[in-house]
């Protein structure tokens, strides 16, 4: 049975105000918190309630036939507690029906897994762990930001117990293949794929209210009928979008969300299922392998990073940025660490990016800059601030290694400050249970062995 | 095609940008194989490069009948005009001049700059222009700036050909908007009676549409250009401490130099290793020098004086920033040359040629904070600066003359119905 898998990327960007050179070291609060909350308000109203509502109809009237999944990143979850919870109420409600999963996607929308695989980690922990807080489940499924990957980060998402991996439906990469499969990692047989198919992606999302496209207006019927008349043998049709195009990129008044309400309908009627990428995965069989040297994304014409490292503006600010991941890696201070966050979001590379001089760009009316080289100097601005605090913690006249030792010796301390106690613990339980004094007091242990070890 | 064009200066000995947007133009021109342009300059010096038009020197274009002899016409000015050009303009002869001072040639003697009486060396050269209409051949009448307006309206009632004037500044541009009757009346009577006008920037048409008055399909804009250096590889720029912010051009209001002070101030006040430099001379240099000494940093600004020829280009090359913080300029030559030099440019949104630039900074020239901002940026990060350089080197070596040249013929056979 052909089944449809929808799946949504929710993100929202973290904006920074217009931050001048003569603020770095005095002013350590980066961002607009007005240009923040309109946007939040914005798609709040015209798409992440009105959508949810949509598709939440829509699972209780096909009784959970119609199933639906979301890519959040942590960022946005953020900015939903901050000025529109109800957004997060939602789709907790989605949550409920259990016809909806959710992905594993890096916390702050970033390209750590091309810069950094700690930060890789450590965000895809940030943000699952906060998934499952709100949504009461640990995402199976990984969707990097924008689709991005590579066998090795395929590897390293593999690592971090993944087994099943979005990736884009790229010409270059398929070829004659069909994203209507599932398949393998190059070397990793255990790992599945599920291709993105881009061509009924844009459909919805950039074609859909566009008068002078041929196949305009799209209804559901023809929706579906375009993948009813696929061979037989094709099974899944991934469609991967930003939740935007329901209600931003695709007013309302363009039918939109009559369009997904008429879906299940006509799915059913034709035999079509839907279902999420979780459960497509578990129930196929890979049917070929597909190797990935170069990173590609679902960004653009070229299906690859230039959207965000295609200039020297842009390489020089994540060379930066990620040069000083090691030493935020080691910080404790957690407003440091949320800024880190926010200064890793895409969307700041994206404005630097001096492609859309020449094409017109689908984005390009939404930057907030009036050229790259502004985005590219307020970024440098705030990140310079940011340095500074970091060296302040961790001076750069400390070799990266040298700190590296230092910050080992204190682990290792750690651990056998951790291993002796618990040896202690065990010693202890052991007197209880021979001298049969239940009652012995507890408090000073630590201290003492606190003092033993540092006297080694 | 034969165009008949009056002009005010012509490279080498030029006082503004008027001179190399002349050349520039005519050159572009020249490379249309049917166009024979001659120019009517106030006083060449004899040096100026013909190879691709006839220059007149009003200087030597007899308005009062003399009868000298071939041979004494041949010494006096044969090196810039030959005795039968002088003859057949002679003849062109219509009308009594006799009020007007004139040499033994019958000839005025131009300052060809811009002096005290400037407005009777504009009617004196009006004198010059009806000789030159009674005596030569043309299609169309071009007029550059409205020092020649007067002259190519005379020329126009006299043949009835069509006059296209081009305006490479209004004076509201130079007095920041304090416009001066005279020049005012001048500029209006050229606009009202020409057939078409070309403006070098959107800025500028729309100044000439609402302050003069025209009709909006009677005005174009035709964005200038510039000239590919031919010294470009000898210019170097040299390892040096202390990153170097320029300032080019006449100092006087339309400029804005005290902007530019400001902003080094505000940048010295937070970044090392910069320093100031303000080149040119005009009626706020000493202002200005009192204005830097005020804000206390007479130690990292400097002034060079008048800069020429190839000092400028050198000075640009020197650079790492140059600055424009024009109030109002009509087109602004001079950060297209900057970035032949590979240096980037800060200019105001309030020049003409921020209109064809991408690769340029723009702010407003008020807006001193956002100009000190990206000084230090392009100053403190290297990826800004090659980026700049990189992209503006590219895009100015696309902006030719060839283009703008075509684009003026083709108002040409517009206005003469072809």
């Amino acid at each position: 049975m052909k089944t449809i898998n929808f799946i949504f990327r929710v993100h929202q960007r973290s904006n920074l105000k217009r931050y001048r050179f003569f603020e770095i070291g005095n002013d350590h609060y980066y961002a607009d918190d007005y240009a923040d909350e309109a946007a939040v308000r914005q798609v709040t109203d015209q798409c992440y309630l009105e959508a949810n509502r949509t598709l939440l109809e829509m699972i209780r009237s096909s009784n959970g036939k119609f199933k639906v999944s979301f890519a959040i990143s942590g960022l946005a979850l953020e900015q939903f507690e901050r000025y529109a919870p109800e957004v997060i109420e939602s789709f907790q409600e989605l949550a409920k029906t259990g016809s909806v999963e959710f992905l594993a996607t890096p916390n702050a929308h970033s390209l750590a897994s091309i810069y950094d695989e700690d930060e890789f980690v450590i965000q895809t922990k940030l943000q699952t762990n906060k998934i499952k807080q709100l949504f009461g489940k640990m995402p199976t499924v990984y969707a990097n930001t924008a689709l991005v990957y590579s066998d090795e980060i395929g590897e390293s998402i593999a690592k971090m117990g993944y087994k099943t991996i979005m990736i884009e439906g790229a010409k270059h990469i398929m070829g004659w293949k069909s994203p209507h499969y599932v398949y393998n990692h190059a070397y990793n047989n255990k790992v599945k794929l599920l291709v993105r198919d881009n061509k009924l992606s844009d459909d919805i999302n950039y074609r859909f209210s566009q008068w002078n496209w041929n196949e305009y207006p799209l209804t559901a019927e023809k929706f579906i009928g375009w993948i009813k008349m696929t061979p037989p043998e094709d099974d899944f049709f991934n469609i991967f979008l930003g939740y935007e195009a329901l209600g931003v990129l695709n007013n309302k008044n363009s039918g939109i969300f009559e369009f997904f309400k008429a879906l299940p309908y006509h799915a059913i009627e034709q035999g079509v299922g839907f279902s999420t990428p979780g459960e497509s995965a578990a129930k196929s069989k890979p049917i070929d392998t597909i190797s990935v040297l170069h990173p590609m994304s679902w960004a653009d014409e070229e299906k690859d990073l230039s959207a965000w490292c295609g200039n020297e503006l842009q390489n020089e600010a994540l060379n930066k940025l990620y040069s000083i991941s090691k030493r935020v890696h080691l910080c404790s201070d957690l407003l440091l660490k949320m800024d880190w966050q926010r200064l890793q979001d895409t969307s700041h590379f994206f404005f630097m990016t001096t492609k859309h001089y020449s094409n017109g760009m689908i984005y390009a009316e939404a930057i907030p800059y009036e050229s790259p080289y502004d985005a590219f100097m307020n970024y440098m601005n705030v990140l310079s601030d940011f340095m500074e605090r970091v060296n302040a913690q961790y001076p750069s006249s400390i070799e990266n290694e040298e700190l590296n030792a230092l910050l080992q010796t204190i682990y290792n301390q750690e651990q056998e400050i951790t291993d002796l106690e618990t040896k202690l613990e065990a010693c202890k339980e052991k007197t209880v249970k021979r001298v049969l004094k239940p009652k012995e007091e507890k408090v000073p242990m630590k201290k003492k062995i606190t003092a033993t070890v540092v006297k080694k | 095609m034969k165009a008949l064009m009056f002009g005010w200066e012509f490279p080498p000995h030029i006082l503004g940008g008027l001179g190399t947007a002349s050349y520039g133009l005519t050159r572009g021109m020249s490379l249309q194989p049917d166009m024979d342009i001659t120019f009517v300059l106030p006083k060449p010096w004899g040096d100026e490069d013909q190879s691709f038009l006839h220059i007149i020197g009003a200087c030597n274009v007899p308005i009062v009948w003399r009868d000298v002899d071939w041979n004494y016409v041949n010494d006096r000015i044969g090196s810039k005009m030959h005795p039968d050009e002088y003859y057949q303009l002679r003849n062109g002869i219509k009308y009594d001049f006799h009020r007007i001072w004139t040499n033994d040639l019958g000839c005025i003697d131009f300052s060809g700059r811009y002096p005290d009486n400037l407005l009777e060396e504009i009617s004196n050269y009006e004198a010059v222009a009806s000789v030159i209409a009674h005596s030569r051949d043309f299609d169309v009448i071009h007029a550059h700036d409205w020092l020649t307006y007067p002259a190519g309206r005379f020329a126009k009632q006299i043949s009835g050909k069509p006059l296209v004037i081009h305006v490479h500044a209004t004076d509201y541009d130079r007095s920041r908007g304090q416009v001066n009757p005279d020049v005012y009346r001048i500029e209006k009577e050229g606009m009202d009676s020409a057939d078409h006008i070309i403006t070098v920037s959107n800025l500028t048409r729309n100044t000439v549409i609402e302050k003069y008055h025209q009709h909006p399909d009677k005005v174009t804009t035709i964005h200038n250009a510039v000239e590919p250096l031919e010294f470009i590889n000898e210019l170097h720029k040299s390892e040096r401490k202390d990153k170097v912010v320029t300032f080019l051009g006449r100092i006087t209001m339309q400029k804005g130099p005290e902007y530019f002070v400001e902003v080094a101030s505000r940048v010295l006040q937070h970044t090392d290793g910069v320093r100031f430099v303000m080149a040119g001379s005009g009626d706020m240099m000493d202002k200005m020098i009192r204005l830097v000494a005020q804000r206390g940093m007479a130690d990292k600004f400097h002034f060079t004086g008048f800069l020429k020829g190839r000092g400028v280009y050198e000075m640009l090359a020197e650079s790492d920033v140059y600055m424009m913080p024009s109030v109002s300029e009509p087109f602004g030559i001079s950060p297209l040359e900057a970035m032949q030099c590979g240096t980037p440019s800060i200019i105001s949104k309030q020049s003409g040629c921020a209109e064809i630039l991408d690769h340029a900074i723009k702010t407003d020239y008020w807006d001193i904070a956002a100009m000190a901002d990206y000084i230090h940026a392009i100053v403190k990060y290297p990826a800004m600066y090659e980026a700049l350089r990189k992209n503006g080197l590219e895009e100015v070596n696309a902006i030719t003359w060839e283009i703008a040249g075509q684009k003026v013929r083709k108002i040409y056979d517009m206005v003469c119905g072809r």
